[in-house]
């Protein structure tokens, strides 16, 4: 039985280097190569459009498919061989910038403090210069994990028992909608792209994303589908939600400056307050809760926490880097229009 | 507090919140209050 995802737009993404090249023929066609052209060539840079863009593609299969492509490889020996191959890549480098054996504290207490310098954050550079051609790139930047926000911390369910499970269920009850449809934080988020003009299918802007963004929505489902990296899935989960409120409040400052529509501002006004509550049972319950049942895990949370803040700064850095010199920081420039700085 | 709830402030107004849990503010410098922001947080001095 062949079942194929083709309910979605076309496909976008075209391929920037050998990997990802050999990564989308051998999607498309259902075919593997005989050759080594699925194994991460020497040299290939970690952070890299080519590795992030291949690997992205290897984890849609795990999430929602991709359009054209059969159901039935995502578990494809070859290919699975293939995204291990290349997540031992990415791990690598990981591991040479995050130290390790650093506690929970070391690694959360920076972000429980407001910093006095936000010269490097990007939801500070918009709400001091509200622009909405570079709102609209933003959030098309964010929408490779907004459209499917908390997806990939669900998979830590089944990993985790007591009070641990009990706090990521209620606050993956909160992201999606509490029972209600329109709710789901990542229809807040489709919705808040309609706001802006944007379309809001999913996988539309695939071939927009500069690596620095897939690898944010790597670096989660990396540890997501490996129950051995729980430890950070949780720590990936509770940093994003500690940092999450005051972003969100100055997000709504650029928003509403630049005259966005209501339902975009209003998904930043859910995280403002969500988020201060969903901090609280993630560090508290589910750090807390996930380490009373098994403390070895805390040099792998504070190193999930890490990781994020690392992908994280590099991600504003890539952003900012670009307005400042008066490039897009998307792959291609929306609507062919180069935003000013 | 665990929720839905619903808080008479100050001024006489009744907020709701029907969120599964929710956080209050005590410290007053919310600007989402009677709700938490996260403005409580100290400023880092680097």
């Amino acid at each position: 039985v062949t079942s194929v995802t083709d309910l979605r737009p076309p496909w976008h993404a075209e391929p920037c280097g050998p990997l990802s090249e050999a990564v989308t023929a051998a999607l498309l066609s259902g075919t593997i190569p005989d050759d080594d052209a699925l194994r991460v060539p020497p040299h290939t840079d970690p952070w890299g459009e080519d590795l992030q863009l291949a690997l992205y593609l290897l984890y849609e299969l795990h999430y929602r498919g991709l359009p054209g492509v059969s159901d039935s490889l995502e578990w494809n020996p070859d290919l699975l061989r293939a995204r291990s191959g290349i997540e031992r890549v990415f791990l690598a480098a990981l591991e040479a910038e995050v130290p390790r054996g650093r506690s929970v504290a070391d690694a959360f207490e920076p972000l429980l403090k407001e910093p006095t310098d936000l010269s490097g954050s990007v939801s500070a550079h918009l709400a001091h210069h509200a622009d909405l051609d570079l709102v609209r790139e933003y959030a098309v930047v964010r929408s490779f994990y907004q459209l499917k926000e908390a997806d990939p911390h669900a998979w830590a369910l089944p990993r985790l028992t007591g009070r641990a499970k009990a706090a990521l269920a209620a606050i993956e009850y909160d992201e999606f909608g509490a029972g209600r449809p329109e709710a789901l934080h990542a229809r807040l988020f489709a919705d808040l792209m309609t706001g802006l003009g944007l379309d809001p299918r999913y996988g539309h802007y695939l071939g927009h994303a500069p690596a620095a963004a897939l690898t944010t929505v790597n670096l989660m489902t990396f540890f997501g589908l490996h129950r051995a990296w729980r430890g950070a899935l949780v720590g990936n989960f509770a940093c994003a939600e500690t940092t999450s409120s005051p972003g969100a409040r100055r997000m709504i400052k650029a928003l509403r400056e630049c005259g966005a529509a209501p339902a975009a501002v209003h998904f930043y006004a859910e995280h403002v307050t969500a988020d201060a509550v969903h901090e609280q049972l993630a560090r508290r319950e589910l750090v807390g809760g996930l380490l009373a049942d098994e403390p070895w895990l805390e040099d792998q949370v504070a190193f999930g926490c890490d990781a994020t803040v690392l992908v994280e700064s590099r991600l504003a850095q890539h952003v900012l880097g670009a307005w400042q010199s008066g490039r897009s920081a998307l792959r291609h420039p929306l609507d062919g229009a180069v935003p000013a700085a | 507090v665990e929720g839905p709830v619903e808080v008479v402030t100050a001024e006489g107004t009744v907020e709701r919140s029907d969120r599964f849990m929710t956080a209050l503010c005590t410290c007053r410098r919310s600007g989402t209050y009677p709700w938490c922001d996260t403005s409580h947080r100290p400023r880092d001095h680097m």
